[in-house]
C-alpha cells in the first residue's frame, strides 16, 4: 500500500504500451501506444470492436503478457520486464482474474476451485483455514451451500461466481475481467454486475472488457479502443445501479435474493 | 504449492483414468512383478543350496581319484583308482587338524529280499561316516569299526530302499541279498532328499568299505576319501598338507599333475554363487528392459496428460503457480503411478512365487531387500521419464495455455 500512495491512487499506468505479436514474417501491431491511469477504486469498462486489443491490453494488464514495448506500472512497481515467476507472484497476491469461458477446473469442486490461488501463494494455509477462507469467499458471491458441487453441477451465472470467487480468494487489488458476461444471459449478467458494484464499493478496482453498451454502463468509466489506441476515455454519465435493475427485472427468481445478501 | 495438495491432485488425476492409468502402470507391473518372483526363487535356490552343502557335513574335504587338467577337463574323475586304503589311513595318521576319515567306495547293483528286488547304489564307507554327514539313523544302530575291519555283512539302507524293498514292513535285522550276497541291515537313516546334483539321496545301500570292496564292488582302491577338518581355520593348511603327502606317496615328481583331486566345499559353494550370479545378472537385463518399456509407456502418458490439461496448466499458471510447481505436480503424478505400479509388481510378484512354490515344490525365499531396491526403481523410472512431460508443462505459456481448445 505504501506504494499505491506514493503513486497517488494510480494503481495501474501504462506509459505508451506497445505490443507486435510475430508469426513467421508476419507483424500484427495487437497495441500501438496506449498509455492510460487508473485510480485505486476505479471501475472501468474496456470496449471497442473485435480484434481492437482488448484482450491483447488485459493480457498485458493482468501481468500474463509483457509489452513489447513502454513501461507498465502496476502498484507503482515497474512489470514490463518481470521473469515469468516473479509475473505469477503479482497475479497471485495483487491480481484477479475472470474469463469469459470461465475456466474452472472440471471435476473439481466449488471450494477447491476457489482455494486454488491460496496453493500457490506465499502464505502457507492449513487445511482448516484453506476451508474457512474459501467458504467465505464462496458466501460472498452467493454460492453458499453450493461448496461441494462440480462446475458441471453449477448453472453459467453460479460457474462465473465461482471463477469470481476464485479471483477474490487473495484480496487482489485489481480485477480483471475480460468479457465476464460474453457467455450469458441479460439477467445473469445484472447479477455479475451487481457483484463487481459491490466489490468496487468496498474499494475494489474493477477493469472489465464487454461488448454490450448497457453493461458497460454498470462501470464508472468507459475506454473504447480501435486498432491498438485508446479512442475515447470518458467517466459514465448516467450510470446502472445493479441492484436497482435487479429490482426492475422483478426478481423472477429466488436465486437474486442470495445475491444481494 | 504445498505437497499434500500436490498428491491430491495427482491422485484425482490418476483416478479420473483409471483403466489408463493401471495399462501404463502395466510395464512397470510386470517388471517389477518379474524381478520379485525370479529374486525369490533364486534366494530359495540359494538357500537349498546353502543347506545341502551343509548337509554335506562341517569342514569336509574330498579326495577324489584321478585329477583335473590344466584345461580343466576331469581325467578319470573318480575312477582312475589312485586312491588307497593306506592313503587314507596316511591322512589319518600324519595331517594335523583331521577329525574324521570315511573311506568311500561307490557302486551300483541289484538288491533283493524276498520276491521285491531294487536297483540302487552302494556305497562303502567307514563307521565315521554317518558322524561326518550329520546323517543320523531313523531305526537300529549303524555298523561299528570292527564290522569295517572284519568286512562284516552288515548294512544301513536308506528311506527309498526301505520302502522299495520292505514297504511297511521294519527292515532292521532283515536279510538283504545284494548281488547274491545276503547282508544284515542294521538300521535305516534319516530321509536326506535330493542332492545338488540331483540324485536322490536316500536311494542307497552303505556297508562297511571293506565289504564293499571284497563283496560288491571288487578292486581294492578307493573312490575318494572323506576328510573332516576339526575346525574351519585349518581347512586350508589340512588342504595343502593332504596334497603334499599324497603326492609324496604317490612319488609324483614336481612339475607333474597330481593323479588326485582336492575338493573343499566352499569351492562348490562358490561355484553353485557363481551360476545364481549368473542368473541375477539376467534377471537384471531382463528388469532393466521391462522398467524401461514400462517407463516409456509412462512417459507416452504423461505427454498426453499434459496436452489433455492444457488449460488446468493455464489456469494454474494464471492464478500465479510458479513453472517449479506445475513441473512438481506433473512429476509426482508420473512418480504415484510408476510407484503404484511398483507396489502392485511386488505384490504381484509374491504371489506369482507362491504359486510357484506350491505347485512346482521349489522354494521360495521373499527378499525385503529387494522389494525396496523394487521399489525406488519403479520410482525413480517415474522421475526419469516423467522429467520430459513435466517440463514441457511447466514451459507453457498461460496464455496459449488458457486458450488452448
Ligand atoms: N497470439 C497472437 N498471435 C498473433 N496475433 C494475435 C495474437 N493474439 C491476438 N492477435 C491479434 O491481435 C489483434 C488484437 O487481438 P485481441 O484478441 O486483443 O482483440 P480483442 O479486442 O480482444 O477482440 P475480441 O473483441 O474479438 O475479443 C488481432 O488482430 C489478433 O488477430
Ligand atoms: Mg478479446
Amino acid at each position: 500500500m505504501s506504494e499505491g500512495n506514493q503513486s497517488n491512487g494510480v494503481v495501474v499506468e501504462l506509459d505508451d504500451v506497445h505490443k507486435i505479436y510475430r508469426s513467421g514474417d508476419m507483424e500484427v501491431h495487437a497495441v500501438c501506444g496506449v498509455s492510460l491511469k487508473i485510480q485505486t477504486g476505479e471501475f472501468v469498462a474496456l470496449m471497442g470492436s473485435s480484434g481492437s486489443g482488448k484482450s491483447t491490453l488485459m493480457n498485458i494488464l493482468g501481468c500474463l503478457d509483457r509489452p513489447t514495448r513502454g513501461r507498465y506500472l502496476l502498484d507503482g512497481q515497474d512489470v514490463s520486464h518481470l521473469e515469468r515467476d516473479q509475473l505469477a507472484d503479482y497475479r497471485n497476491s495483487k491480481l484477479g482474474f475472470v474469463f469469459q469461458s470461465f475456466n474452472l477446473l472440471p471435476r473439481t469442486s466449488a471450494r477447491e476451485n476457489v482455494e486454488l490461488p491460496l496453493l500457490y501463494g506465499a502464505r502457507r494455509l492449513t487445511n482448516a483455514e484453506l476451508r474457512e477462507k474459501s467458504d467465505e469467499v464462496l458466501k460472498s458471491v452467493g454460492l453458499a451451500g453450493r461448496e461441494d458441487h462440480h462446475p458441471s453441477q453449477l448453472s453459467g451465472g453460479q460457474q462465473q461466481r465461482v471463477a469470481i470467487g476464485r479471483a477474490l480468494i487473495n484480496d487482489p487489488e485489481v480485477l480483471l475481467a475480460d468479457e465476464p458476461t460474453g457467455n450469458l444471459d441479460s439477467r445473469t449478467s445484472v447479477e455479475i454486475m451487481e457483484i463487481f458494484q459491490r466489490l468496487n464499493d468496498h474499494g475494489i478496482t474493477v477493469i472489465m472488457v464487454t461488448h454490450e453498451a448497457d453493461i458497460a454502463s454498470y462501470a464508472r468509466r468507459n475506454v473504447v479502443m480501435r486498432d491498438g489506441l485508446v479512442k475515447t476515455d470518458r467517466a459514465v454519465t448516467q450510470r446502472f445501479i445493479a441492484a436497482d435493475e435487479m429490482t426492475k427485472l422483478g426478481r423472477l427468481e429466488p436465486e437474486a435474493d442470495e445475491t444481494q445478501s | 504449492m504445498r505437497l499434500g495438495a500436490t498428491f491430491k491432485v495427482a491422485g484425482r488425476a490418476l483416478r479420473k483414468n483409471k483403466l489408463r492409468s493401471v495399462l501404463t502402470a502395466l510395464g512397470i507391473i510386470i517388471g517389477v512383478g518379474a524381478v520379485i518372483a525370479m529374486v525369490s526363487i533364486g534366494n530359495g535356490a540359494k538357500a537349498q543350496v546353502q543347506a545341502q552343502i551343509a548337509s554335506l557335513g562341517q569342514n569336509i574335504l574330498q579326495v577324489f581319484s584321478g585329477s583335473v587338467t590344466a584345461s580343466g577337463i576331469r581325467t578319470g574323475f573318480g575312477g582312475a583308482g589312485t586312491l588307497k586304503i593306506e592313503d587314507a589311513e596316511a591322512i589319518r595318521r600324519e595331517v594335523p587338524g583331521v577329525a574324521a576319515v570315511s573311506e568311500e567306495v561307490a557302486s551300483t547293483a541289484q538288491v533283493a529280499a524276498g520276491n521285491q528286488n531294487w536297483f540302487t547304489r552302494i556305497l562303502g564307507e567307514s563307521a565315521e561316516y554317518f558322524d561326518i554327514r550329520q546323517w543320523p539313523l531313523a531305526d537300529g544302530a549303524s555298523y561299528s569299526s570292527q564290522d569295517v575291519r572284519s568286512a562284516n555283512k552288515v548294512c544301513v539302507i536308506g528311506h527309498t530302499t526301505a520302502y522299495n524293498i520292505y514297504g511297511d514292513e521294519d527292515p532292521v535285522g532283515q536279510v538283504l541279498r545284494i548281488k547274491g550276497v545276503p547282508f544284515v541291515v542294521t538300521g535305516v537313516l534319516t530321509q536326506k532328499g535330493f542332492s545338488l546334483q540331483g540324485t536322490d539321496q536316500d536311494d542307497v545301500v552303505i556297508m562297511p568299505f571293506t565289504s564293499a570292496m571284497k563283496r560288491v564292488a571288487g578292486g581294492t582302491t578307493l573312490r575318494n576319501i572323506n576328510v573332516q577338518i576339526a575346525s574351519e581355520d585349518q581347512i586350508e593348511s589340512a588342504q595343502q598338507q593332504i596334497v603334499s603327502l599324497l603326492r609324496q606317496r604317490h612319488n609324483i615328481r614336481s612339475g607333474r599333475d597330481d593323479d588326485f583331486t582336492v575338493r573343499n566345499q566352499q569351492e562348490v559353494a562358490d561355484t553353485a554363487n557363481a551360476t545364481a550370479d549368473v542368473m541375477t545378472g539376467l534377471l537384471f537385463a531382463v528388469a532393466c528392459v521391462s522398467l524401461v518399456v514400462g517407463g516409456i509407456g509412462i512417459m507416452n502418458i504423461m505427454l498426453v496428460s499434459v496436452t489433455e490439461r492444457t488449460r488446468e496448466i493455464g489456469v494454474r499458471l494464471a492464478v500465479g503457480a510458479h513453472g517449479r510447481d506445475i513441473l512438481t505436480q506433473f512429476l509426482i503424478e508420473a512418480v504415484v503411478l510408476s510407484a503404484m505400479g511398483g507396489v502392485i509388481g511386488i505384490v504381484a510378484g509374491i504371489v506369482a512365487s507362491k504359486v510357484i512354490s506350491m505347485v512346482k515344490n521349489w522354494p521360495t525365499v521373499i527378499s525385503p531387500l529387494w522389494m525396496l531396491i523394487a521399489f525406488l526403481v519403479s520410482a525413480a523410472v517415474g522421475i526419469f521419464f516423467g522429467f520430459y512431460p513435466a517440463r514441457e508443462a511447466s514451459r507453457l505459456d498461460p496464455i496459449d495455455a488458457l486458450r488452448y481448445e
